[in-house]
């Protein structure tokens, strides 16, 4: 490591860290659990950056969404079952199916990943928290007050109805008067915000905070999907945002970029939200498809098979996404040319995809597969992703997508994908990493019922659908009359989701006992190959004792693997500790770089993420004395943050070398 | 289709064995007796250039995702009951293995979307545009919610307005201009064609031509607010002398009503309705909901939510708001005189 260090061009670290071992209740430990160690209590609580915590909370948080989400299906569902029922009127119909979808694909779908990936990472990485964890802070902090805000109106019988594509010039001040489309403009520009920033930490978190030796092809596929989704993020988020923004400042400013009467485009409207909504798409899949990469091979007893090919696949799926937003406008009048185009591209998509389902079948069939619960939920999943993938090529065949748009077959399809590639990674992800989390095992019997009254409620649920689409039902479309022909189909429908929240139910319900009684947890209980399984179940607050030094894509497996003579080194490596430290590294070799110097925990965030909600409250409210308050309350928090501290000095000042003496 | 002897040509045994396969027996005999009366089912039935070749496009697509599908589960069921040689339990495979599952699984699927994508393009080139010039041009209107239908002519006095009903005469391709008074709402006759947003502000245009005489659903598939579910209309299909004479009676203004009741209901009307509805022939000009002068040739009311009878007509009036609740006409309270005179004036409307 010393020739690493040296090569490091000037100026010179001023410090070179020590190499060693600490073991679990050695003084040097315990002085680390101390260094890292959030305050108890509500300080802590409130002020905590530790990446865990907000991991967590991430999940918990989205969690609650999906229960929430899941209850207004279940609503619409029972109007449904049956044709010309009346248990809701149209506008709570409208309402409901438009809270669904925000509350599934913004305030579930993504931060649920961001929950697994804020967890996960570092310790995968081999890191002792995130890039910036007071910024990832405050992407928490404005994810729970952004989705807080987007359910404000709701009870209030004033929510957002115009679907969560939100159309114009039916959300024009013209059509819709309430506060209503005025709070998801305004609640998407500040989600947009955590959006960005967590996205920012995601990328700057896997360039630099990699362990030494973790050159870019020995990562993790899950951070290679959660990686694509952040950049693509950094770059379809502003054009939601902008979006938003426009459509309020019509509807509040009067201004006219959507109004046609006035000049504007409606069709600008469709432009910018695609542009956004497909990459938006594949940023809530590519990190769910990571989870199964890295989390399928573990029960194969083996590596998975092309981790280049589908390390690769990802990154061409997102590249591809952001070229084909114009299938959400196929019908809507644009020139054949055009329509030629990005049909083709929409079709060209699956490739890489294929990619990625060949190289999990490889993995199972070339493996010894462990029927475990987890594992259930991913090989399942293999099976969903590819209905959703075959049915989205049905979708881009141009003219039959002028059939199918806007039916319940793109209902179908986006359920699939959606459910099919997120929740069920996600809940087999939570029975994976639940150990890591908590310590316990979750209970397998139960966990067995809940993968397949999901599974077969999941199919008998969504896969109707596609038939009452063939038939031509379409969406959004609060009740029926009975001589459609879409009578079962609905009924059995309405029937499967019941099951399949009941599948929900039994996983709640498994998880929360565990929590308390399940059996205790070795630190690897899956014998996995990662670096998170390296360390205790649950996770000390600073991670890795020691900086650890990998040589392989499996450390844990190294010994087993037939991959040459090189071995990581798990328990000696770099002690750093003077204060919260942790190591940076080269981007695309992970060579020592510096000794990053790491944020105590700090009130700020929640106060900036606060502020920010507040003045957003005042914009809708037109309260505007207070919105000025709340803007200047936000840049003294940020001031606050930004202000300049010793502690936090990332080099010691060259007049007081500290060079310490290398241990050799 | 309300027409028992029109049968479509194409949904023979083919159709019928896709649709099987497609769900998978989950829902046999229940969803085939209902598919029977599905007046919207565009995948087993067409009756025109502009969606057939559609048609046999999606049989094409969905006869291989069934395909595909059966084959990797099939892949998945070997991968995962295949019988394993015993191994030593803590061994752990060869990271390099098994790259030629991921050659060959993604070069074959290569080969075939780029056969279908092609088939997609030629298909897409085939009923981009009809065969031959269209010879007669409808502008419809979508409105919150219902259809204005107008008819062109070079002539303006041989133009007319009628809504939620358009004929079109057999074997002839229309074009149809679609323009949106409100919001965005989609033009969809499933058996003739597909879909086109109509756009506030934004030309759009598409065709269709009917093969076979009948009465053919379309749907509004663009949400479009409260009354979404509850825009439709019907494409009446007839001969070409049918349709003449057809076109000829809707030129045709009304004869002002001679029966003291009904005159009694003109009045009403011209006080009560002529705000938003018009009558050509007795001064009734509104422009924001359905032109009546032809009410009685229409086989539905309210945009496709009852048939047209006398009595639906009255209770259409009288509870509108319960009906089609959010519907842009308000609820009347009229008394039974009143009703009885408006019904009556109504009568004449052929």
């Amino acid at each position: 490591m010393k020739d690493a260090v040296e090569s490091t061009p000037e100026p010179r670290l001023s410090r070179v860290p020590e190499v060693g071992s600490a073991p679990i209740g050695s003084a040097a430990e315990m002085r680390l659990a101390e260094i890292w160690e959030s305050a108890p209590g509500w300080r802590g609580w409130l002020s905590t950056v530790d990446h865990k915590e907000i991991g967590l909370r991430y999940l918990v948080t989205a969690f609650i969404f999906l229960l929430m989400g899941g209850i207004e299906a279940l609503i619409m569902r029972l109007q449904l079952a049956r044709p010309e029922q009346t248990l809701l009127t149209p506008e709570q119909y409208n309402q409901l199916f438009t809270m669904h979808g925000v509350t599934m694909i913004f305030l579930y779908s993504l931060p649920v990943l961001s929950g697994f990936s804020n967890y996960l990472w570092p310790l995968m990485l081999g890191s002792r928290d995130m890039a910036f964890p007071r910024l990832n802070a405050l992407s928490y902090w404005l994810f729970l007050f952004a989705g807080i805000f987007l359910y404000a109106s709701f009870p209030l019988g004033e929510g957002p109805n115009a679907g969560w594509f939100n159309y114009v010039p039916f959300t024009g001040l013209e059509f819709n008067t309430g506060p209503n489309i005025d709070v998801y403009a305004l609640g998407m520009v500040l989600l947009g915000i955590s959006t960005t920033v967590g996205a920012i930490n995601f990328i700057v978190t896997l360039f630099r905070m990699r362990a030494p030796g973790m050159s870019i092809d020995k990562v993790p596929i899950l951070v290679w999907g959660t990686l694509t989704a952040s950049v693509a993020n950094v770059f379809a988020v502003p054009s939601a945002s902008l979006a938003f923004f426009l459509l309020w400042l019509d509807r509040n400013a009067s201004t006219h970029f959507f109004d046609a009467i006035n000049g504007g485009k409606p069709m600008l409207w469709q432009h910018l939200f695609w542009m956004f909504g497909h990459p938006w798409v594949y940023a809530v899949v590519l990190p769910a498809m990571g989870i199964v990469s890295d989390a399928l091979p573990t029960f194969c007893r083996r590596p998975l098979v092309g981790y280049s090919a589908v390390a690769l696949s990802t990154m061409a799926t997102m590249l591809l996404g952001f070229g084909v937003w114009i299938h959400h406008m196929f019908a809507t009048g644009l020139p054949t040319l055009a329509l030629s185009f990005f049909g083709a591209t929409s079709m060209v998509i699956s490739i890489p995809s294929a990619v990625a389902v060949f190289a999990w079948i490889a993995t199972i069939w070339l493996g010894r597969p462990v029927f475990s619960t987890p594992f259930l939920f991913f090989a399942g999943f293999v099976l969903l992703f590819v209905v959703g993938g075959l049915s989205g090529v049905m979708t881009a065949a141009v003219p039959f997508d002028f059939q199918l748009n806007e039916t319940y077959f793109v209902v179908a399809h986006l359920h699939y994908v959606l459910l099919g590639i997120n929740v069920f990674p996600v809940v087999g992800g939570i029975y994976y990493w639940f150990p890591k989390f908590f310590g316990r095992m979750m209970n397998e019997t139960w966990g067995k019922w809940s993968f397949w009254v999901m599974f077969i409620g999941f199919n008998l649920g969504f896969f109707p659908m596609h038939l009452a689409g063939l038939l031509g039902m379409p969406r959004r479309i609060y009740t029926y009359a009975p001589n459609m022909g879409w009578n079962t189909v609905n009924l059995i429908t309405s029937i499967g989701s019941f099951i399949f929240a009941s599948g929900i139910l039994i996983f709640l319900v498994n998880l929360v006992i565990s929590l308390r009684r399940g059996a205790l947890a070795a630190q690897n209980p899956w014998d996995a190959s990662t670096l998170e399984w390296a360390i205790p179940s649950p996770p000390p607050p600073y991670n890795f004792a020691v900086i650890p030094l990998i040589a392989s894509r499996h450390p844990l497996w190294e010994d087993r693997l037939d991959e040459g003579e090189r071995r990581s080194s798990l328990l000696e490596g770099y002690l750093l500790m003077q204060g919260r430290e942790t190591l940076g590294t080269t981007p695309l070799d992970a060579k020592p770089d510096v000794i990053l110097k790491m944020p105590d925990d700090s009130y700020t965030p929640f106060f900036l993420g606060l502020a920010s909600t507040l003045a957003f409250a005042g914009l809708l409210l037109d309260w505007r004395q207070f919105t000025l308050l709340m803007t200047l309350a936000a840049g003294l928090a940020l001031t606050v943050w930004m202000w300049p501290r010793t502690s936090l000095a990332q080099r010691v000042p060259r007049r007081e070398p500290m060079r310490e003496k290398n241990h050799d | 289709m309300n027409d028992s002897g029109l049968r479509c040509r194409h949904c023979a045994a083919v159709g019928s064995a896709f649709f099987s396969m497609v769900s998978a027996a989950m829902l046999s005999s229940a969803a085939e007796a209902e598919t029977e009366a599905a007046p919207l089912n565009y995948f087993l039935h067409s009756y025109g250039p502009a969606s057939t070749p559609t048609m046999y496009l999606g049989w094409v697509f969905a006869a291989i995702a069934v395909a595909v599908f059966l084959i990797i589960a099939l892949l998945l069921a070997g991968a995962l009951f295949r019988k394993r040689a015993v191994d030593e339990p803590a061994s752990i495979g060869r990271d390099n293995q098994g790259m030629r599952w991921i050659y060959i699984g993604t070069g074959v699927s290569t080969c075939i979307l780029f056969a279908l994508a092609v088939y997609v393009l030629i298909t897409l080139n085939t009923i981009s545009r009809p065969a031959r010039t269209p010879a007669l041009t409808v502008t419809v209107t979508g409105y919150d919610w219902w259809w204005k239908v107008e008819y062109e002519d070079n002539d303006p006095a041989r133009r007319f307005v009628t809504a939620n009903e358009i004929h079109i005469p057999i074997g002839l391709p229309v074009l149809v201009k679609l323009k949106s008074a409100d919001v965005i709402h989609a033009f969809w006759v499933p058996m003739l064609a597909g879909k086109t947003q109509m756009i506030p502000g934004q030309a759009n245009e598409q065709w269709l031509e009917a093969e076979v005489e009948g009465i053919y659903r379309g749907q509004c598939t663009q949400y479009c607010g409260l009354q979404h579910a509850h825009m439709g209309f019907e494409v009446v299909a007839q001969s070409p002398a049918d349709f003449r004479a057809w076109q000829d009676e809707q030129r045709r203004a009304v004869i002002p009503a001679s029966a003291a009741d009904a005159v009694a209901g003109q009045h009403f009307f011209i006080e009560r309705c002529a705000g938003c509805h018009s009558v050509r022939g007795i001064g009734a000009a509104g422009a924001h909901a359905p032109d009546l002068t032809h009410l009685n040739s229409r086989r539905l009311i309210a945009a496709g939510l009852l048939t047209n009878t006398p009595e639906h007509q009255v209770e259409w009036i009288m509870h509108v708001q319960k009906l089609k609740p959010g519907d842009r006409m308000p609820g009347f309270e009229l008394s039974s005189s009143e009703i009885a005179a408006l019904s009556a004036f109504l009568s004449t409307l052929n």
